[in-house]
């Protein structure tokens, strides 16, 4: 099994090591021994059929499931030269240094600016100035500012699910994140603010690591510089996206992305 | 058209029939009681209602002292009601999904919703007014606030459980303590729901006259002193509406009135807010 990067001619430094990580729903295994390295400042897609594994194996980098008894995972996960699944972890302080995007956007009860503001002051304290300054700064990297500068006092439930999902992405980069969590970021999307989201993926990379999940092959191979192909809780492939959808090395692989999978 | 589907129309028109005519049975006994209370109670209403006391049979006399001890009680219960039963159905909601104590206090609190109000009212008399040896305003306001509670748990509760988890976990995934998220987010996400709640308490316990006859009893007088026995118009048209006197009856009426308009106005606002935070 291939799981390290096939062929790395610029081979890009580790953000995340992943070692043997296996993770348990009860008593049911959803990831079995994962090895993986995600790069830093590059975008890392995770593909495969519902059910495979890949949003679990997204939810254990920022140790999400922990919300939820009865959930754990062993091995290691290596952040910054720390491991995450560390049970002295700081659940929290992980969380504010890996933003996730959910699948249906989720903005919070408050206006647009609030819900950029609100973990911006989870973990800094900033004059006005410099929070409007940071709402403003995040607002224009989410490719949003432009239409919502005038309303910023609005409710942010009363924007459309297109520009509610990049109020998410606002919000989880202004923060500054070390990494970015997408999974199915577009899924809920029309195409036009799912081109929108997937060239601000372009644009994130040159300051976080990103890791996505989707469903969309064609997307995987749009955004991503790395490819991870999953199947029932194990990673079949994993390397140089053109690569992957070009030439890839296993069967399986082929299967899946050219339709004949099943 | 077949038999069957005949039979089915008919069906249809007939349990249509029914039900109309069971709604129709409800709303002309509400519309008879709202009438009679129109009726007998708009003639007694007066301003002297909402500035005298309650006078002796056969003299000119006012709700006024009732009025006011029912605010101060039913004001006071709220004021206790609201913090216990909001924090309890958070710890329900976003806390109590761990081992026993969660479950068996949401057990407790739907017997405690349901136990007749007089139950109540029979236990403050027990531990509070007969160890002081005196009615008071505050065991009243006990009493109340004993009843409300349970109806401001049951539903913050359903309203949290009502916000999805994907809301909670956008916030954690921010780094948002726990405590924060329930906060900032999903409380937030329900403030109508809650003050729906808490509205609907106020109108449940400012009916209520079972658990004051032991607790607050009544009073005569102006008496602005929780420790002292207080007037309020649940035990006053009680009194009232039994005794022979002519003026009493009136004022009961007019009590009746009073009480059935507020809370009917509380049930409206309660409802038109609810509808509100849903919609948006």
């Amino acid at each position: 099994m291939n799981t390290t990067p096939a062929s790395t001619p610029t081979s890009p430094a580790a953000k995340i090591k992943v070692n043997n990580l296996n993770f348990f729903y009860g008593s049911f295994q959803g990831l079995k021994s994962i090895n993986l390295e995600i790069a830093d400042r590059h975008v890392t897609a995770f593909i495969g059929p519902s059910g495979c594994g890949k949003s679990t194996l997204l939810r254990t980098f920022n140790r999400m499931y922990d919300l939820y008894p009865g959930q754990h995972a062993t091995g290691e996960i290596v952040l910054n030269g720390k491991n995450v699944l560390d049970k002295k972890q700081d659940l929290n302080q992980l969380r504010a240094k890996v933003g996730m995007v959910f699948q249906k956007p989720t903005p919070f009860p408050m206006s647009i600016y609030d819900n950029i503001a609100f973990g911006v002051k989870l973990y800094e304290s900033l004059s006005k100035a410099e929070m409007d300054e940071r709402v403003e700064w995040a607002l224009k990297k989410a490719a949003l500012w432009d239409e919502v500068k005038d309303k910023l006092k609005q409710s942010g439930l009363s924007l459309s699910g297109g520009q509610q999902q990049r109020l998410c992405i606002a919000r989880g980069v202004a923060v500054k994140p070390d990494v970015l969590l997408l999974d199915e970021p577009t899924s809920a999307l029309d195409p036009i603010s799912t081109a929108k989201v997937e060239e601000l993926l372009h644009e994130l990379k040159t300051d976080y690591t990103i890791a996505i999940v989707t469903h969309n092959m064609q997307q995987a191979a749009r955004v991503s510089d790395f490819t991870a192909y999953m199947y029932l809780g194990e990673m079949i492939e994993f390397g140089v996206t053109d690569e992957i959808f070009i030439k890839p090395k296993r069967k399986e692989t082929e299967d899946y992305i050219t339709g004949r999978f099943g | 058209m077949n038999t069957i589907y005949r039979k089915r129309l008919f069906i249809n028109r007939l349990a249509l029939l029914l039900a109309l005519a069971a709604m129709a049975v409800g709303m002309l006994f509400l519309a008879w009681i709202l009438y009679t209370l129109l009726a007998r109670g708009l003639s007694g209403l007066s301003l002297a209602v909402f500035t005298q006391m309650t006078p002796p049979p056969g003299s000119e006399g006012g709700l006024a002292n009732a009025i006011f001890g029912s605010l101060m009680m039913v004001g006071f219960a709220t004021f206790i009601a609201t913090p216990i039963g909001i924090l309890a159905g958070i710890y329900l909601a976003e806390f109590g999904n761990r081992g026993w104590v969660g479950p068996t206090t949401r057990f407790i609190n739907d017997i405690l919703l349901s136990a007749p109000s007089i139950v109540v009212g029979l236990f403050i008399y027990t531990v509070y007014v007969a160890k002081v040896q005196h009615f008071s305003g505050w065991a009243g306001t006990l009493a109340l606030s004993l009843l409300a509670v349970p109806v401001v748990v049951r539903t913050t509760e359903n309203m949290l459980r009502l916000v999805p988890n994907s809301l909670r976990e956008a916030a954690a995934a921010l780094g948002a303590p726990q405590w924060k998220v329930v906060l900032s987010v999903a409380l937030r996400a329900v403030r109508g729901g809650v003050l729906t709640g808490i509205l609907l308490a106020v109108a449940r316990i400012s009916g209520e006259t079972a658990p004051l006859l032991f607790t607050a009893l009544n009073n005569q007088f102006w008496s602005s002193d929780m420790n002292a026995p207080m007037a309020n118009l649940p035990v006053v048209i009680f009194q009232f509406a039994m005794s022979p006197f002519e003026n009493w009856q009136s004022l009961a009426w007019a009590g009746a009135l009073l009480i059935t308009f507020s809370v009917l106005v509380l049930n409206i606002l309660a409802r038109t807010l609810f509808s509100q935070k849903t919609s948006s």
